[in-house]
């Protein structure tokens, strides 16, 4: 299990989140500036579970019509092929093309969704005030941290070739309305990622061991 | 100023209140705005979703669910989304989405079809579709009643909803070489295409649908004759070579050509779906129809070799009918074969038109006395060869007065008229008379006359021989006579001058006559 420790809160320190200083907070307000780096102090990001909620809903939200519309329309001479996120991964996959196919479906559709779900698992952990697998549940958000913006490949792939294969009248190629909802949910899963305050996985267990201790 | 030091009466201190942070974060407008732009992009979706179609075909060759369109006009109106087999594997069910608000295409009378490279006769269609795959056509009806449910053609409809014009329908026995798509010529201009054509149920004829574009449709009306322009009409009379066609595009592919009477009287335009009869040329078409014809049966003695059904019945030269069956009978009373011939006749092309009908009589009786009548007076029937290249035998009736008397055998169904026979058999009849003629001349005797004739020529040649030599001799250059008549002739020719210097002088001197000859008159 984690080691007890005692958290700057606790003794009513503040930690600096940039440079790591734990200072007394300023006389009669919670809010001061970090000495060494100007920071801006707070025991814990304000507001981090709703905030972390609701950019979560949303990514959620989004993520419905970001898999069903269409997020490239191809028009050939033979006529105009709209194709949704899964679509193109089935289009793709083919005996040579089957990596390129896979990335897609990695980076498209299962991360983001992965993103979702571990997030919401952290957050009704925290909310629930549970002590259980802190160290996986920390390891957990520093991979959702790390790679949620891998995620953004699709959207610059569909941008590229947008912008590159416009041959008209013979060929073009534009993004789709689902682009927009998969770009939406990119940026919302970071923001939420952003705005959770991982420290929230401790306390529960410095709280606990406080009152057992 | 206010010391600070001075003691303060007892002041009640404020109470602390706790303040509650209750107000919602302004973050939660974040997914609020998501959900509502999630549900205004599924709402307009929704909207923008057309009508879902059933279109039963019996291939999906060239069809690609999520790939082949529907175009109407050109216009991208649906999308086929999935193709699967029907239940009992014989057709293919394709589901289309279509595009908003064609729920009214969709009704009772709207035809679907796969649009595919095609060529059938005067046209190639569907080209496109080389390049671009196979696609759906459509033609919307005009019908109130919604469908969701379609059997596509199998061939696209000839005449697309939007060209004005009207459908007549043509009935035929043969369909000869004609296809959805013949043109339809008018004074050799084409302005319609046959749309369909059935078989009927009996299998005795088919029904033609044929399609006449505006304005050409003005001009067909009730007494408008139909015929088959297909290939080249030749015929070969009296008159010379006759080639008669529409358009080369005709001879190529077949066409069916109408006209109208000129000398009828102008009729307003035939109602949408008349049934005309198709003829087989256009000398057919302008015949009258039969009316009323009668059946009689003729009964040959003789070969009817080269006599077909429909081989023309004619009176004088006049076509009054067509034989309609020929057959061999066996009478076995007498062990004779005889061939019964049905005619089929129209009275009325003879010109008889029986007009004062009196009460009490039956225009059957009266046609029985009438014909009774002709018979009695020589009609016969003959058969007569039409063309002695192919030896096409055709039914000529005429008057014969000399003929052997006969009857209409009214108790035969049909009623039996009396024949005679054939020009043929007669000639043949005669040029056996002729040999037996010779056979019956003494020939050995007049050969030997001939011989002693001849004996006597002989000798009468040796003799005429001799004078002629004599002659000859006579006329030989040195014979005296011939010396003489020399002699003599100079004479004549000498006296021939001294008479023109007579006449010379006395025509100078034409008193001489009286005066004599003067020696200085000149």
């Amino acid at each position: 299990m984690s080691p007890a420790a005692l958290t700057a809160m606790q003794h009513g320190l503040q930690s600096c989140g940039v440079c790591g200083l734990v200072s007394r907070p300023a006389a009669g307000q919670e809010d001061g500036r970090c000495p060494r780096c100007d920071e801006a102090l707070r025991f814990r990001k304000p507001e981090s579970i709703h905030r972390t909620w609701a950019f979560l809903i949303a990514a959620a939200i989004c993520y419905v019509p970001a898999n069903l519309l269409p997020v490239l329309t191809t028009t050939t001479a033979a006529g105009a092929e709209s194709d949704t996120i899964l679509q193109g991964v089935v289009l793709l996959w083919s005996p040579t093309g089957w990596p390129l196919s896979l990335i897609v479906l990695f980076a498209s559709i299962m991360i983001p969704s992965a993103k979702i779900l571990a997030l919401g698992y952290l957050l009704i952990t925290v909310q629930r005030g549970s002590a259980e697998n802190n160290e996986q549940r920390v390891r957990l958000y520093r991979m959702v941290e790390f790679i949620g913006r891998w995620s953004m490949v699709d959207v610059f792939v569909d941008t590229f070739t947008a912008a590159l294969v416009q041959l008209q009248p013979l060929m073009s190629v534009e993004p789709g309305p689902g682009l927009f909802f998969f770009a939406m949910v990119v940026v919302l899963t970071m923001l939420a990622v952003e705005s959770f305050d991982p420290r929230l996985i401790w306390d529960a267990t410095s709280s606990k061991e406080v009152l057992h201790g | 100023m206010v010391d600070e030091h001075t003691p303060l009466p007892p002041v009640p201190s404020a109470r602390a209140v706790v303040k509650k942070r209750a107000r919602v974060s302004l973050v939660w407008i974040i997914p609020i705005v998501a959900a509502v732009v999630g549900a205004w992009v599924a709402v307009t979706r929704y909207m923008s979703e057309g009508p879902k179609i059933t279109i039963i075909f019996s291939s999906a060759e060239g069809l690609e669910p999520g790939k082949t369109k529907i175009h109407y006009k050109g216009v991208d109106v649906g999308t086929i989304t999935a193709i699967r087999l029907s239940e009992d594997h014989q057709r293919v069910v394709a589901t289309a989405e279509m595009a908003p608000r064609t729920e009214d295409f969709l009704v009772e009378d709207t035809q679907l079809w796969v649009v595919r490279p095609r060529i059938s006769g005067a046209n190639i269609t569907g080209l496109g579709t080389l390049i671009s795959g196979a696609f759906i056509g459509m033609r919307i009806g005009s019908s109130q009643e919604e469908k969701r449910e379609f059997i596509a053609l199998d061939a696209p409809p000839v005449v697309s909803g939007d060209v004005a014009g009207r459908f007549f329908a043509l009935k035929t026995g043969d369909l000869g070489s004609l296809d959805t798509g013949t043109p339809i010529f008018f004074r050799r201009l084409q302005v319609g295409q046959i749309a369909s054509y059935q078989l009927s149920k009996d299998g005795r004829y088919f029904t033609i649908e044929i399609f006449v574009q505006t304005p050409y449709d003005q001009y067909v009306t009730p007494n408008t004759r139909f015929w088959q322009a297909s290939g080249v009409d030749m015929q070969i009379s009296a008159g010379g070579l006759k080639i008669e066609t529409q358009s080369v595009l005709s001879i190529l592919i077949g066409g069916v050509a109408f006209e109208t009477p000129a000398n009828g009287a102008v009729l307003p335009p035939a109602e949408p779906n008349t049934l005309f009869t198709l003829y087989n040329t256009r000398g057919e078409a302008y015949e009258p129809p039969p009316h009323n014809p009668q059946t009689y049966q003729l009964i040959f003695k003789e070969s009817v070799r080269g006599l077909e059904p429909g081989a023309p019945v004619d009176l004088r030269g006049i076509r009054i009918g067509e034989v309609t069956e020929v057959r061999a009978q066996f009478d076995a009373t007498n062990f004779e074969f005889s061939t019964p011939v049905t005619i089929s006749v129209d009275p009325q092309r003879l010109g008889v038109k029986i007009t004062d009908l009196r009460l009490g009589e039956n225009l059957e009786t009266i046609r029985r006395k009438l014909i009774d009548a002709l018979v009695s007076r020589g009609l016969r029937a003959q058969l007569r060869t039409g063309n002695l290249l192919t030896g096409a035998t055709f039914v000529g009736l005429d008057f014969f007065p000399d003929a052997k008397k006969a009857q209409v055998q009214w108790s035969q169904n049909p009623p039996e008229l009396p024949t005679v026979k054939g020009q043929i058999e007669k000639t043949e009849d005669e040029l056996s008379d002729v040999i037996k003629k010779l056979d019956q001349m003494p020939l050995k005797e007049i050969g030997d006359n001939l011989q002693k004739s001849l004996g006597d020529l002989d000798e009468t040649l040796v003799t005429a021989r001799g004078t002629l030599s004599n002659a000859n001799k006579i006329v030989a250059p040195d014979s005296v006579q011939g010396q003489e008549l020399d002699n003599a002739l100079q004479e004549v020719s000498r006296a021939a001058q001294s008479l023109r210097v007579l006449a010379d002088y006395l025509e100078r001197h034409p008193d001489a006559l009286i005066r004599g000859k003067t020696g200085d008159a000149k």
